[in-house]
């Protein structure tokens, strides 16, 4: 395999390492397009999953949105945001036509799991325990804030994770719109048959997308209340959740 | 861009035949994928089951699979498979291991210990407490996987179109992005949640099939 050692000359070559399009800018918009647009969906769908597993209202819409969020491919999503978006390209007369619709694909995309996560963990917190906190005088807020919020919070992470994996990888297919990042040379290699060049940013997405999940399943860990810690490590559980009544 | 209307009625009906193709060719995708999947994780998922040790690397290492990103897998792929089926369904079939394979184990796991022993006891070996007992038992959850890495597999097929592959991911990208023409996109996505939500209700009623014991009690 004489592609591994083009792939590490590729990688270690400075030449790479400079400039608009080096590695370091690559990872850099990578990282901020994923993170800018998590942060945004995080404090869009945060709220929005407290509110309706505290008051167990609208919770059957909001299965029902979720697992037709599951059903919509990624790509489907950037495209409709990329048609959406060009008038307003085209009127701001922006360099990079792209940028805009990836943003906001990458942001419809967080949303979802971290609404039904925040949901499922607010509605599993034991009820009993629910009860004390209101018979020990607290508000609903205050449930909120110091029962229930806590006690959810490593369900609530897993979802931010799911969302997490999406948007790393949805953002590297942004590269279809020639949005930067760590895609364009996937894209950009692929286009030009470079393989090296190719193979190197596969590389590169794979390694930070296995960063995320790793700091993620340690939060996640962490986030658990030490009195109830145990070392079974992940509490992402079994997927049998969101699958009931897909189109209702 | 020229002043063309938003959404083209006419264009869908002109393109019928195209559509018809792409569906087909999505639900093949889809089928070899999920086939592919069910075919890997049951072994494993048995395996993993009495080889407790086991369970820890072999969730670990699908999780890895799952996330890496869809495109960065191809490019992995295509310099070893090739630009082709190969390449898509290895990508597609190993996205779906890690739900198949979790919530098989947890399906296995939740069976009642007691049960197990019953069966034991009334002279089950153990291949046939798997099948006539462990199983049965444990088919809500194992569907409830399905069901999910289905509709999953289904939305992720489209980005199979990026390496040459039909379905509508070729409505999508080839017809609807590439020429920045929105009742395509549309169009796609459309049909490609149809798919999806057929295929999940498709799946409840084998459940139901499969599990006719639990008749009364659960919505859909």
């Amino acid at each position: 395999m004489e592609l591994i050692g083009e792939v590490a000359a590729w990688l270690t070559d400075p030449a790479n390492w400079m400039g608009r399009d080096g590695i370091p800018a690559r990872v850099s918009e990578h990282v901020f397009l994923s993170g800018f647009s998590l942060l945004v969906g995080l404090a869009i769908a945060l709220p929005i999953g407290l509110a309706i597993g505290h008051s167990r209202r609208w919770t059957g819409a909001v299965i029902a949105i979720t697992n037709v969020g599951r059903a919509v491919p990624s790509i489907g999503i950037l495209g409709i945001a990329f048609t959406l978006t060009l008038p307003l390209v085209a009127a701001l007369d922006l360099r990079n036509i792209g940028t805009p619709a990836t943003v906001i694909a990458l942001i419809a995309l967080a949303i979802p799991p971290i609404v039904i996560n925040a949901y499922i963990g607010i509605r599993d917190v034991d009820p009993d325990v629910v009860e004390a906190a209101r018979g020990m005088g607290m508000s609903g807020r205050q449930v909120l804030r110091r029962v229930e919020l806590p006690l959810a919070l490593p369900v609530i992470l897993a979802g931010v994770r799911t969302a997490s994996v999406q948007v790393i990888a949805t953002a590297t297919l942004g590269a279809i719109l020639s949005t930067g990042g760590l895609g364009r040379y996937i894209v950009d290699g692929f286009a030009q048959q470079d393989e090296p060049q190719m193979v190197s940013g596969a590389i590169l997405v794979m390694l930070l997308a296995l960063l995320s999940e790793g700091l993620f399943a340690l939060a996640q860990r962490r986030a658990i209340s030490p009195g109830i810690r145990t070392d079974r490590g992940s509490i992402t559980g079994p997927v049998n959740e969101p699958a009931p009544g897909l189109g209702l | 861009m020229t002043d063309q209307p938003f959404f083209r009625i006419d264009w869908i009906v002109d393109n019928a035949d195209v559509l018809a193709q792409a569906v087909g060719e999505h639900i093949v995708l889809t089928l070899i994928a999920m086939v592919g999947g069910i075919a890997v994780a049951i072994p494993v998922t048995l395996l993993i089951h009495r080889r407790r040790r086991l369970i820890g690397p072999v969730l670990g290492f699908t999780g890895i699979l799952y996330a890496i990103p869809s495109l960065a897998l191809f490019a992995l792929l295509i310099p070893i498979t090739g630009l082709g089926l190969a390449t898509a369904e290895i990508a597609l079939i190993s996205y779906t291991l890690l739900i198949l394979i979790r919530n098989g184990l947890a399906g296995l796991d939740g069976v009642e210990p007691d049960i197990v022993e019953a069966a034991t006891g009334m002279g089950h070996t153990g291949r046939q407490r798997l099948w006539r007992v462990e199983l049965p038992l444990a088919t809500p959850v194992i569907m409830a996987g399905v069901r999910v890495a289905t509709v999953t597999t289904i939305g992720l097929v489209a980005v199979t179109a990026l390496i040459g592959q039909g379905g509508l991911g070729f409505v999508i990208i080839t017809l609807g992005i590439r020429r920045q023409f929105t009742t395509a996109i549309l169009v796609g996505v459309a049909l490609s949640v149809l798919l999806a939500i057929i295929a999940d209700r498709g799946l409840v009623l084998v459940e139901r099939a499969l599990t006719p014991w639990a008749r009364h009690g659960e919505g859909g």
